[in-house]
Formats: C-alpha cells, sequence, structure tokens
C-alpha cells in the first residue's frame, strides 16, 4: 500500500466519523470542534489531490474564521438545546431512509464511466512547472478576474449586512457626532458676557 | 490499490449524504442545521477539486474557492441574523420562526 493510499483512508476515515458526530452530538459546543476536524482533515484530502492553496485556504478561512464564529455564537446564545434534540429519535428512521436513498443515488451515478465533454478540455490546463497556488494565481486574475472581484464584492456585502443586523446604539452614550463638530462656529460656541466689577458671572 | 477519482467522489457523496441527514436530524436546531449546510458544501468543493486534478484544469478550483467565498459569507449572514433573532426574540427554535406565515 502507498504511502497516499494510507493517508486517503486516514482522513477520509476521520472526516466521516468526525461529520458524523457533528450532526450526532448532543452538545453544540462538541458538534463545532467535530465540524472543525473535519475541515482540517478535509484540508489534508486537498493536499493529497494536489490543490495546496485551496487546503491551506480552507483551514484559514474555515477553522480560523467560520468555525470559530460558530463556536462564538454557540457559547453566547444562552439556549437549551437538550430540548432542541427532542424529535431526534422520531426523525431517526426517515432521514436515515432519506439518507440511505441519497447515497444510493449518488454512488449508483459514480460508477458510470466518466467521459470529457469536448468542448469544455482543459480550459484552464496548468502549465508544467508552475505551483499550485502559482497557476491558481494566473488563472485567477486574468481569465476568472471578474468573477473575482464579484466575490469580493459577496464578502462586502456579508460583512455589511452582519454588521447593520448586529450593531446596537445604546441610548445615553456619548459618541463623538463629526457634522456637529465641523459645524461649529465662533458665533455658536463663544459668548461674550459683560462682568461686573468684583461680582463674578 | 490506487487512490483514484471514484474514491473521492464516493467520500463526498458520504458526506453530502451526512449533511442531509443531519439537516433533517436535527430540524430543530438550526446552528446545526447551518453547521450541516457547511458539511453540503464541504462535499460540493471536494467534488470539484477531485474533478480539477483528475481532468488537468484549474477551473474546477478557481470554482471551489468560489463556492469557499458564498459558504463564508453565508454562515456569517447566517449567524448574524441567528444573533438579532434571539435579541428580540429570546429563542432560536425552529418551530418559533412563525412570524411570517401566511
Amino acid at each position: 500500500m502507498q504511502a497516499d493510499a494510507i493517508f486517503f483512508w486516514l482522513f477520509s476515515g476521520a472526516l466521516i466519523v468526525s461529520a458524523l458526530i457533528v450532526i450526532l452530538a448532543r452538545n453544540p459546543v462538541h458538534s463545532v470542534l467535530f465540524l472543525i476536524l473535519a475541515f482540517v482533515n478535509a484540508a489534508g484530502l486537498f493536499l493529497l489531490m494536489g490543490a495546496e492553496f485551496l487546503g491551506m485556504i480552507l483551514i484559514v478561512v474555515y477553522v480560523g474564521a467560520v468555525a470559530v464564529l460558530f463556536l462564538f455564537v454557540v457559547m453566547m446564545l444562552d439556549v437549551d438545546f437538550a430540548e432542541m434534540k427532542q424529535g431526534f429519535v422520531r426523525y431517526l428512521p426517515i432521514g436515515g431512509l432519506i439518507a440511505l436513498v441519497v447515497a444510493a443515488e449518488l454512488v449508483y451515478a459514480i460508477g458510470y464511466e466518466w467521459t470529457r465533454s469536448p468542448g469544455a478540455a482543459a480550459a484552464a490546463a496548468p502549465s508544467g512547472t508552475l505551483s499550485n497556488t502559482a497557476a491558481l494565481g494566473r488563472v485567477l486574475y486574468t481569465q476568472y478576474f471578474y468573477f473575482f472581484q464579484a466575490a469580493g464584492m459577496i464578502l462586502l456585502t456579508a460583512m455589511v449586512g452582519a454588521i447593520v443586523l448586529t450593531l446596537r446604539h445604546k441610548k445615553g452614550v456619548k459618541r463623538q457626532r463629526v457634522a456637529d463638530q465641523v459645524a461649529r462656529n465662533p458665533a455658536s460656541a463663544i459668548e461674550l458676557r459683560k462682568v461686573p466689577s468684583r461680582a463674578g458671572l | 490499490m490506487v487512490i483514484g477519482l471514484a474514491h473521492y467522489l464516493t467520500l463526498a457523496a458520504i458526506l453530502f449524504t451526512i449533511g442531509v441527514a443531519g439537516i433533517i436530524l436535527n430540524h430543530k436546531n438550526i446552528i446545526v442545521i447551518l453547521m450541516s449546510v457547511e458539511l453540503i458544501l464541504l462535499a460540493v468543493n471536494i467534488n470539484l477539486v477531485a474533478f480539477s486534478t483528475h481532468a488537468g484544469d484549474l477551473t474546477g478550483q478557481v470554482f471551489a474557492l468560489f463556492v469557499l467565498t458564498v459558504a463564508a459569507a453565508e454562515s456569517a449572514i447566517g449567524l448574524a441574523i441567528l444573533v438579532a433573532y434571539y435579541r428580540n426574540r429570546g429563542s432560536i427554535a425552529v418551530e418559533d420562526i412563525n412570524a411570517l406565515k401566511g
């Protein structure tokens, strides 16, 4: 058995087991932690397939950002998760049946012979000596440049949307109002008083 | 034993199935539903990368990158909606989210 086969079975076995724990765990914190494990294993599989850049991006984006976001939300919300687990056993037969049918259909579809459409042949074939990251960058910044820009706009929209949804202004908090500061002039800011002698204001 | 395209596709199919089963089984817990959606998108990404390396064409990896982008945006927005909803209603149970019913 070659090394890549050993690592494929290692990563894929751990991936499937951790994905099962994600959906079966009683405590959502465990679900999030096993989701992280699943993504790390998927990153290992991407490395095995030769997609190094996507493997690293998977670790940075998912383990570094999305999973931490999930963990933050699970720990911040004070929800009775045990109550939400009710109905799990009742839906187990139908869920298992649907899962079995979907899996059977997908695996049956994989069993066919694969042929490439001639029109789709090598739209962006990597040239020999480049590393995966360099080749991906060459394709991404030339052929798919507008899609890349659109992806940036999607992320910007998500950022603005998340801020708008969760930002709350508390009453009674003093904050800077730039327009008011700029609009101040001597006439509104300074008052000249006539001070009588030995009387004070 | 040579690891080929079919191995990766089968793995992705199993992962996709686990994601679908997770949505059905945890239909009351929206956080686990979001995590199941992430698993489904991961299965799709494995498919795309497997086809990409099998066919020697980087388009699949570019597409997987875009799927990753959209998935990250989706989970950020979803969790933000969840936090805003919890503030307003004090609950995130799926059956309580019925303000829009006809």
